[in-house]
């Protein structure tokens, strides 16, 4: 899902910088307050999990590979805000060092995944779980939130690819980005994440989730609503 | 912004167990190097080279052709040695960029959050 340079047209990726530039500054200043300074070390470790947990390519035998994100399990835990500037950091640094995902694509890559992905999972989640502390409760909603909000990143990522041919093409019709339009982008990128990636970010937020109820149910950020977290 | 002090705080017996688990994860990073090739699957979608951008539609568009070269990673694709097609080395080297690309993820983001927060319970 890492878009990389020269597939999205400047009249996508400078808009979509903009959108993620506002949306962090946002997130600083909710974050400001509403983490305290005793978890610092957990949103350092949330990060640090995003980064790794994209390394892990899974094949679609014979076909493509893809990756959970882990935005789901951070915006659950540490609220959507925290999980913006977590996973924005690990999307950059891989970006900047490691070529995945493009430099110019850094603020669709972090919109996609870093911005739209952990409010999706959070709704969600939230949607399916009214603070219920049952495990099988908190299991299935959590799944969900990462099954789904996986999902639809990966459509919204195909999206921005399948507008391009509409937006750049030379005069014999050649796109001058992505060559795929819509009819096969959204197909493609969301079978795939349906099929496995999905399943994968599903099993791996409530796996996680469940551990904090277990160890630290008292930090879960989903589960705090009401409190001063809520309104801010 | 908080202090050197309360930034560096000491972590928690859960803290450390967790960080213990991120190091394994890293270990086991090969995983994503290792499916893929047993599976026989290729890039990610829409992440192709301009070459296979090629092979695929028989063409390369101007604009990705333009762009495509526009940054080079130091680590490029998580390799030290990209012309390496050993799976055993491309493991050592992919343990070594998760370990390393972690590690800076972890520190970058405790200095943003660290300057960020003020609440300082």
């Amino acid at each position: 899902m890492h878009i990389p340079d020269g597939y999205l047209s400047p009249q996508t990726y400078i808009p979509l910088f903009g959108v993620f530039v506002s949306a962090a500054a946002v997130a600083v200043k909710k974050v400001k307050n509403e983490v305290s300074a005793r978890n610092i070390p957990y949103l350092g470790m949330a990060a640090a999990f995003s980064f790794i947990i994209m390394m892990f390519n899974l094949p679609i035998p014979g076909g493509t590979t893809g990756h959970a994100v882990g935005s789901a399990v951070i915006a659950i835990l540490f609220g959507p805000w925290a999980a913006m500037i977590a996973v924005s950091v690990a999307l950059i640094i891989q970006a900047l060092i490691f070529g995945d995902g493009g430099i110019t694509a850094i603020g669709a890559n972090c919109f996609n995944m870093a911005v739209f992905m952990p409010f999706a999972a959070y709704y969600i989640f939230r949607l399916f779980n009214n603070s219920s502390a049952r495990k099988s409760r908190v299991s299935f909603a959590a799944f969900i939130a990462g099954y789904l909000s996986l999902v639809m990143a990966a459509i919204l990522t195909a999206t921005e690819f399948g507008i391009q041919p509409i937006i750049a093409s030379t005069a014999d019709g050649k796109a001058l980005y992505c060559p795929y339009d819509l009819s096969i982008a959204i197909p493609a990128m969301a079978i795939e994440h349906l099929l496995l990636f999905g399943i994968v970010e599903g099993i791996v937020t409530a796996i996680i989730v469940n551990y904090f109820l277990k160890n630290e149910p008292g930090l879960i950020y989903a589960f705090r609503k009401g409190g001063k977290n809520e309104n801010e | 912004m908080l202090s050197g002090k309360e930034v560096k705080m000491k972590m928690n017996k859960l803290q450390k167990k967790i960080l213990i688990l991120l190091l394994i994860l890293c270990l086991l990073t090969p995983i994503g190097i290792l499916f893929p090739v047993f599976f026989n699957a290729g890039d990610a979608w829409g992440e192709w080279s301009a070459q296979t951008v090629k092979e695929l539609v028989g063409y390369v568009p101007r604009g990705l052709e333009k762009y495509s070269e526009v940054w080079k990673a130091p680590i490029t694709d998580y390799s030290i040695n990209n012309g390496d097609t050993s799976v055993v080395h491309r493991s050592g080297y992919y343990i070594v960029s998760g370990v390393a690309g972690a590690t800076l993820t972890y520190i970058v983001m405790l200095l943003i959050s660290g300057f960020i927060v003020r609440n300082g319970e």
